[in-house]
């Protein structure tokens, strides 16, 4: 690096004619530079167009009334004052929270559990492992599908069938306002469990064997490696895992909308999560300045759950 | 080798195209993907250009649930169809937003749209004006399992005619297990389906009222009859147990698989029923309530004019218009699609009245009832909700009624242009 960074490199070199090309006026370094940039302007002229601009985009619409078909006018705050007043909208983010409090760590001790035993089990290993991520695999609407048709009620549904078997009485499952919630959410933890298993596995994997060793020797039980060495050694690993499962969570639209279209959300709205009321606003409402509010709420939420995750789970130095 | 002809060819197809295309004008007709519609309209387009042959007719087609997204979306970048399909319930947002023309009134006049067409026609009218005209028509009536009504010793050639009759043959048929489940509904409840127009136009009336007021501008169903018609339904599943909302996901589900004697359907059904090989089945006009009050609920998708086409492009527009609204038109979408007529005298034939499928349908849309939706979904999910308050909360089926005509004020007014 050092013999890059000497100044005057190419420019200095004698009998060279400066001012005549591009490559004789600049040093090695800065040629460098221009050559790193012209690759790295590529991506990020593609992201500023297709990202953030609409992002900038959305935060103006959601001051206006915009509705597809009549240009846009500038009302203020109407929308989000009318957000804020709208029942329907704080149920709705009282869903989305649900989803997100119950269904991360749930879903993060679950794959924990199953990468920590799965880890020391030799016997078909990768046969299972596959299995394990087979789910995540799958599309989100075609598992929704064969969930859909596995909660449903006699003579259809297959875990009602069972449940009759074992005499366990009948359960309505996405049919009730209580149950319905809980019973998409476990399709979503098991769609997922798959990529968690594997991060959290190359996790373990990563620690080093001899702090293994060193701690048998000293006598520490299981339990406390466990908790001495393993968690506090994976915390990078369990830090992007629930920044990750959080923001799925938040964002949580496939597996709701595709097991509720009869009435999506439903029913009775005790399933919506905030993406499909945004979907509903835009696209069957077309009101999108309205819908831009929620999406603006959207984004502010996941960038605020994030940095209070990212400064929770901090290295503490 | 063949690629080089296959190349050729197609530069040969491009400038014939370019050069057909420098002296006739083609127009694009837009309306959703739909198998059977897809083909009757490209039959449609195969006539009029045999008998137009200046002028060519693109068909574009779009996924349903994207369609309306399109067109206006379309619109709004100035390059959407000439001659486009549209449900009804969307016309006050499509003139709102200046998508379509009135129909210019030299070819389309109005005297003539209102003795031919069927009167629920009149849902196109704004002002002075209609903006479109269908090529079909649907309505609702009640389709029946003949094998669940042989079995439960009811005669399957005799369904029922009002609303004491349908409740005591789907109790007859409906059927339970050891521990209580439902196997088979004696007709299916399914609010997201039909049943939320077969309670607002039908039931309703039959119970004494009116669902709106003001052109369905105003909600009237917080009402003695309102209340009623709407007991009346949830009992159906609380009371007298005849099915179930959500019974195999969905109420066509549960009929095409034989496991519900009766459900209430539309015209649009026919072609999936069609092909139904467990059982036979059968069509009878809905129920009439005790003093013999029928209604029904006739909906469908017309065909207008886009605010663009201008010159050239509107007259071939006219003419195309005029030609899929003509009798012949009318009778390939029947027999393609299975939709009715939307004039009376390609509908009101002898050989349609006789037909014991068609028959029904054609009898409920002398006295059918077009409600004129603001917000179709919007309205929808307020009836589905309104339903499933009574059914899964336990609310009172007064304190629902009084929520659900309140929300769907709203609905109606804030969706108001």
């Amino acid at each position: 690096m050092a013999a890059i960074e000497q100044q005057g490199a190419a420019s200095g070199r004698p009998g060279g004619s400066p001012g005549t090309s591009f490559g004789d006026r600049f040093s090695m370094r800065t040629r460098r530079l221009v050559w790193v940039w012209s690759f790295l302007a590529l991506p990020i002229l593609f992201y500023a167009i297709i990202r953030f601009y609409p992002t900038f985009q959305a935060f103006y619409l959601s001051f206006t009334n915009w509705d597809l078909l009549r240009p846009a006018k500038f009302i203020g705050f109407a929308n989000y004052i009318k957000l804020f007043k709208d029942p329907q909208f704080w149920k709705v983010f009282k869903n989305t929270f649900t989803y997100l409090i119950i269904g991360t760590p749930i879903s993060l001790v679950t794959a924990f559990t199953i990468a920590f035993f799965l880890d020391r089990v030799r016997f078909m290993h990768n046969v299972i492992r596959a299995l394990y991520f087979l789910p995540f695999l799958t599309t989100a609407a075609a598992m929704a599908w064969v969930w859909r048709w596995f909660y449903q009620p006699p003579p259809i549904g297959v875990i009602n069938d069972v449940f009759s078997m074992l005499g366990i009485p009948q359960q309505p499952f996405i049919r009730s306002t209580d149950q319905a919630l809980f019973s998409i959410m476990v399709t979503a933890i098991w769609a997922g469990l798959g990529f968690q298993i594997i991060i959290f596995m190359a996790g373990l994997r990563a620690i080093p064997g001899t702090f293994y060793e060193a701690a048998r020797i000293d006598g520490l039980g299981e339990w406390a490696i466990l908790r001495k060495i393993t968690l506090p050694l994976l915390k990078p690993t369990t830090v992007f895992l629930v920044v990750f499962s959080s923001i799925g969570f938040l964002r949580i639209f496939d597996q709701v909308y595709n097991m509720t279209t009869n009435d999506p959300g439903g029913p009775l709205g005790s399933t919506k999560p905030l993406v499909l009321m945004i979907y509903q606003t835009a696209f069957n409402s077309y009101a999108m300045g309205y819908a831009a509010a929620q999406t603006v709420v959207l984004f502010t939420i996941l960038l605020i759950v994030s940095l209070l995750q990212l400064w929770i789970l901090r290295e503490k130095k | 080798m063949r690629k080089a002809t296959l190349f050729a060819g197609l530069v040969a197809g491009f400038s014939t195209f370019a050069f057909n295309a420098a002296q006739a004008v083609e127009i694009e007709y837009w309306q959703y993907v739909f198998d059977t519609r897809v083909k009757a309209m490209d039959q449609l387009i195969t006539e009029f250009q045999k008998a137009n042959p200046g002028i060519t007719v693109k068909q574009v087609t779009f996924p349903y649930a994207d369609y309306q997204t399109r067109v206006i979306a379309a619109n709004m970048a100035g390059n959407g169809p000439d001659v486009m399909q549209l449900f009804y319930g969307w016309l006050d947002k499509f003139v709102a937003g200046g998508l379509l023309a009135p129909l210019p009134k030299d070819a389309f006049p109005h005297a003539k749209i209102e003795s031919d067409f069927f009167p629920i026609v009149k849902a196109m009218k704004r002002g002075d004006d209609y903006y479109g005209l269908p090529t079909a028509v649907r309505s609702l009536a009640l389709f029946y399992n003949k094998k669940l009504f042989t079995e439960a010793g009811l005669d399957p050639n005799n369904p029922p005619k009002t609303l004491d009759d349908y409740v005591a043959a789907a109790q007859k048929i409906a059927k339970r297990d050891a521990s209580g489940n439902l196997i088979v509904e004696g007709s299916t409840l399914d609010m997201g389906g039909q049943d939320h127009q077969w309670w607002r136009e039908v039931l309703i009336r039959q119970f004494g009222g009116v669902p709106y007021t003001d052109n369905d501008q105003k909600v009237a169903y917080n009402s003695e009859a309102g209340i009623k018609a709407l007991k009346f339904y949830t009992s159906l599943q609380l009371e007298k147990k005849i099915g179930a909302a959500g019974f195999m996901d969905e109420g066509q589900a549960a009929f095409r698989g034989g496991k519900a004697g009766m459900t209430i359907d539309g015209t649009f059904r026919l072609g999936a029923f069609k092909s139904i090989k467990d059982f036979e089945w059968g069509v009878t006009e809905l129920p009439a309530n005790a003093q013999g009050v029928r209604s029904n609920y006739a909906s469908y998708f017309a065909n207008g004019i886009s605010a663009k086409a201008k010159g050239e492009e509107l007259e071939a527009s006219k003419k195309f218009l005029a030609y899929i609204t003509s009798p012949a038109a009318m009778d390939i979408w029947l027999k393609t699609v299975g939709e009715l007529p939307a004039l009376r005298a390609a509908a009101l034939t002898e050989a349609n009245l006789k037909d014991p499928i068609y028959a029904p349908f054609l009898k409920g849309l002398e006295y059918a009832h077009t409600t004129l939706f603001m917000d179709e979904q919007g309205q929808r999910q307020n009836a589905i909700d309104m339903a499933n308050r009574v059914l899964l909360q336990g609310q009172s089926v007064e304190d629902s009624i009084k929520q659900a005509a309140a929300a769907e004020q709203e609905i109606i007014d804030s969706a108001k242009p």
